[in-house]
């Protein structure tokens, strides 16, 4: 076994100093030695997209980053979308809209959809759809799951117009 | 206003979307070792011997073990189907003798760390003589362990089911037509892959298995047995659950291994199995071919129905047994009346994964076979497929009615339905004979695209009882304990609507406890769209009860009689003085507190029904099958949470879509898995999915359960592979192409070349 490295990764705007081998992916350093567990492991191979983190704002599956990759840079997940009591707006939409069911694969959702909607808040509506392809979901038959982040990006652009306005 | 019938957001969600839900890899102990299954490379063959010397040497490994270490252990039994002569297929936790799959369970390693558990499972050698694999079912039956079970062949059982004259209804017939189908091996594929963490109470002499599902108390008691511990010595802990679909949370070897592992280890043993193995280990499903002979009268009546079909099994005979065999044989008819029937299902093992299962079992793969045949009877007869149909449908003037044979050990009657209603509601919703038009002149204008319809029945609420406790709490709070599970389809919303109705308090404020089995002594578990129908009823019978004691405890107290009272908002309310006063500081004021029971029993189980309407487009170049829109009709008799209803039928009309189209276990010709990740197993995602219309229509309540529900878990699946079937056809303007799914476009080329 290669030996352990000593790591700080920065998860939500805060450090987490862990060590682990060079082969430890992203996902389990989160889980396992970070204790953020919202960030879920579906298939190990990149096609699920259940363990979707924003890695400097774009959309990353931790299952194919190794946690050494991910040092100096900034590592979002789900568990920094609420501001504390108050959901984000992607999972207010979720909610009301019935946009999960087992909620296994609605962090990697709603990591995906606030990577989008951040870089591209007028997003089209079939650009959308090409986007939430990227995640696998097997409860929802994704119409609840469009129609959540359609509500969320509509609430999000009205409360922060944008800049070509 | 009554919570009962209302779209409410659901109660369990917020864990959900803000990442603190907990599932079974989540749940972590202080000192736990991680379990790694070593799996057969090959499909069939003598296990020889296994060389664990080598993992057993590597730092960080706590033990190694094979069969001959958990000799003592007997293999897994059925939960359900038990039917004669299956005994000798059943699977031990890990191989014994032989192996008879890819994926087959050979040793177990336990490690400090799941990276280390890892790479020790590479190194364990099994040494295996290989033999041929049997892949087709169809075929005759091969020794199942020729040297160690000598004689023992691989059909353990012959499902046989007959009513009616059938030889009269053949000697008169018109038309006899015969038509071979097969539906293709795919499963449920939760997203969450299966996974479980035992913990050993050495001070208790408890072993608790974290990560349970939908059968926990069952499960319970067949560990409890195979480890040879009392009852009370084994706990099962439901948490957040990944989706099942019908393949999760039956009993596999892994999860007697994690207990025993912690038994004997005295650590707590974790197990999180990974995409690769959930795809070779978890259940399998579908895979039969149905050979089915008609005989038809003139207007397209059928008089008799004969069929034999093969399940292709699989390695060994699993948890559900015969089940189903058993229901393709009990419900092939179908919505229709067919007044002679006989069937004759084989139940075949072969060197592929065991199946179980999915969603819609038995329903899927012969609502395909039976629509088929009749699209095939419209064809030869040079009618309209609608028109077969509304000739061969039972009417609502012959409810209920009985079928004359059995499926589960439960006598099928349909109980309630209009059949004939829901047909023309179906054509009204898509406006057909317009629809039909538009198409004409589409495919006029050279767009090879098509319509299909096709009828089912479902079955749902399967018994013998559900038991739930309901105990008030201070703050206006409820909590229900009831044995079921959930696995993520939101019971927790629906039977908080139900108890919110009698006692009116918001269904925030009720709490619903499942799958605990240390909290409640018996459950029957979450399968068959059986929560609502059965837990559902047996909690509107608690909160009766907790009304009723409300209201004879109150009265006292009220100065008044109790049928002054009224439950208004979790208050007892006097009609007359306006006195009133909480359920909570009822329940603070007596004794023992204010508490209820409900049991609901059932014998028979409920038939819902619906129609599936499919559009769709192939791309002739290509042959890939595009699907523009989709309707799903579907009568539940009464809707609790038609959000949650329309949720659950849109997602398995999704998992239809994905069998009839996409998914599939391929395996060549030595028995290898050619689809063991998600890039050769294909499931949808949100581009092939096409907006799904929902009729969802509450005509015909069950008189079985004191809701009137039905079942609304599965509907949305089991007419997928009929109706997309019928509108290829229709849009390449070859009826009866189509006979096989999935219909994937390297099959639809060949058949489109081959009788080009």
């Amino acid at each position: 076994m290669a030996d352990k490295r000593a790591v700080t990764l920065n998860v939500n705007g805060k450090d987490y100093r862990i060590t682990v081998e060079p082969r430890r992916t992203l996902a389990d350093a989160l889980r396992d030695d970070c204790g953020l567990t919202g960030t879920h492991i579906g298939c190990e191979h990149g096609v699920c997209g259940a363990c979707t983190v924003l890695v400097d704002n774009r959309p990353v599956r931790s299952c194919l980053m190794f946690a050494v990759q991910a040092e100096g840079r900034n590592v979002r997940t789900v568990e920094g979308l609420a501001n504390g009591e108050e959901l984000h707006p992607l999972q207010k939409a979720f909610w009301e809209k019935h946009g999960l069911q087992c909620g296994f694969c609605t962090p990697g959702f709603l990591m995906l959809a606030t990577g989008i909607l951040e870089a591209e808040p007028d997003i089209s509506d079939e650009d959308l759809r090409d986007v939430l392809s990227s995640n696998l979901c097997r409860c929802t038959g994704y119409q609840n799951i469009i129609k959540a982040v359609r509500a969320a990006a509509s609430e999000m652009r009205a409360c922060q117009p944008s800049a070509s306005l | 206003m009554s919570a009962l019938g209302q779209p409410l957001k659901r109660i369990e969600d917020r864990p959900l979307i803000t990442g603190t839900g907990r599932f079974a890899a989540d749940e972590q102990r202080p000192g736990q070792v991680h379990m790694r299954v070593v799996r057969s490379p090959v499909a069939f063959g003598r296990l020889v011997g296994v060389d664990t010397e080598e993992a057993a040497a590597l730092p960080g490994v706590r033990a190694v073990w094979t069969h001959a270490d958990i000799a003592d252990l007997p293999p897994i039994d059925f939960r359900m189907t038990r039917i004669q002569g299956l005994d000798p297929y059943r699977q031990y936790v890990l191989a014994k003798d032989y192996v008879r799959y890819v994926g087959d369970p050979v040793a177990v390693v336990f490690a400090d760390d799941p990276y280390v558990a890892e790479d020790a499972a590479e190194m364990v050698f099994c040494d295996i003589e290989e033999e041929d694999a049997c892949l087709d079912a169809t075929l005759d039956p091969v020794p199942f362990m020729p040297e160690t079970l000598p004689g023992v062949l691989s059909e353990p059982a012959c499902i046989v089911k007959a009513y009616g004259d059938l030889d009269a209804a053949f000697a008169g017939a018109a038309h006899v037509i015969e038509l071979e189908v097969k539906v293709g091996r795919h499963t449920g594929v939760p997203l969450e892959t299966r996974g479980a963490l035992a913990v050993y109470d050495a001070a208790r002499d408890v072993i608790t298995m974290y990560g349970a599902s939908k059968v926990p108390h069952y499960n319970r008691d067949s560990i409890a047995r195979m480890l040879g511990l009392p009852q009370d010595h084994v706990q099962l802990s439901e948490g957040h659950v990944g989706g099942g679909f019908g393949i999760r949370g039956e009993l596999y070897p892994e999860d007697v291994l994690v207990c025993r592992g912690a038994h004997v280890l005295g650590v707590p043993v974790k197990w999180v199995e990974d995409r690769r193995e959930h795809l070779l280990a978890a259940n399998h499903s579908r895979d039969q071919v149905h050979r089915m002979r008609a005989a038809v009268d003139a207007n397209g009546f059928i008089r008799g129905l004969a069929d034999t079909f093969f399940t292709d099994q699989g390695g060994y005979v699993r948890t559900h047994g015969g089940t189903v065999s058993d229901l393709a044989a009990a419900l092939l008819p179908g919505p229709y009346v067919i007044p002679a029937y006989r069937v004759e299902g084989h139940i075949r093992l072969t060197n592929k994964t065991p199946a179980g299962t999915y969603r819609a079992p038995g329903r899927y793969e012969t609502t395909f076979a039976r629509e088929r045949l009749m699209d095939a009877i419209a064809h030869r007869l040079g009618l309209d497929p609608v028109e077969v149909r509304k000739v061969n449908l039972i009417r609502e003037d012959q409810m209920p009615f009985d079928r004359g044979i059995d499926a589960l050990g439960t006598h099928v009657v349909y109980d309630s339905g209009k059949y004939h209603d829901l047909l023309e509601r179906t054509l009204a919703r898509v406006d057909y004979p317009a629809l039909q038009a538009r198409f004409a002149a589409r495919r006029a204008a050279g767009e090879k695209v098509g319509i299909g319809l096709a009828f089912f029945i479902e079955k749902s609420g399967l018994g013998p009882r559900d038991r739930v406790t309901l105990t008030v709490l201070p703050d206006d709070r409820i909590e229900v304990v009831t044995g079921v599970a959930s696995i993520g389809q939101g019971i927790e919303t629906a039977m908080a609507q139900i108890c919110s109705d009698v006692v009116g308090l918001p269904i925030e404020n009720i709490r619903i406890i499942h799958g605990q089995t240390e909290r409640i002594s018996e459950g029957y578990g979450a399968f068959a769209s059986r929560v609502t129908v059965m837990t559902g009823s047996a909690v509107r019978l608690a909160s009766q009860s907790l009304q009723e004691t409300a209201f004879a405890q109150a009265a006292p107290l009220l100065q008044t009689r109790p049928d002054d009272l009224d439950l208004v908002g979790g208050r007892v309310v006097a009609r007359s003085s306006g006195a009133a006063i909480s359920l909570s500081d009822l329940a603070a004021q007596l004794p023992e507190g204010l508490t209820a029971e409900g049991v609901f029993e059932a014998d028979h189980m409920t038939y819902p029904y619906g129609v599936h309407v499919a559009q769709v487009k192939v791309d002739p170049e290509t042959c890939g099958v595009a699907v523009e829109r989709y309707l799903v009709a579907y009568d539940v008799g009464r809707a609790i949470n038609p959000m949650m209803i329309d949720g659950q039928i849109v997602g398995a009309a999704a998992q239809g879509i994905g069998g009839a189209l996409l998914e599939e276990f391929v395996y060549d010709e030595a028995g290898q898995p050619l689809a063991a990740s998600f890039a050769d197993y294909l499931m949808p995602t949100s581009h092939e999915m096409p907006p799904v219309d929902v009729l969802l229509r509450e005509d015909a309540p069950s008189p079985l359960n004191p809701l009137g529900v039905k079942g609304a878990g599965e509907g949305g699946i089991t007419a997928v592979g009929a109706a997309i079937a019928a509108a290829v056809d229709d849009a390449l303007g070859r009826p009866g192409l189509i006979d096989r799914l999935p219909i994937s476009p390297n099959r639809l080329h060949a058949v489109l070349g081959a009788r080009a």
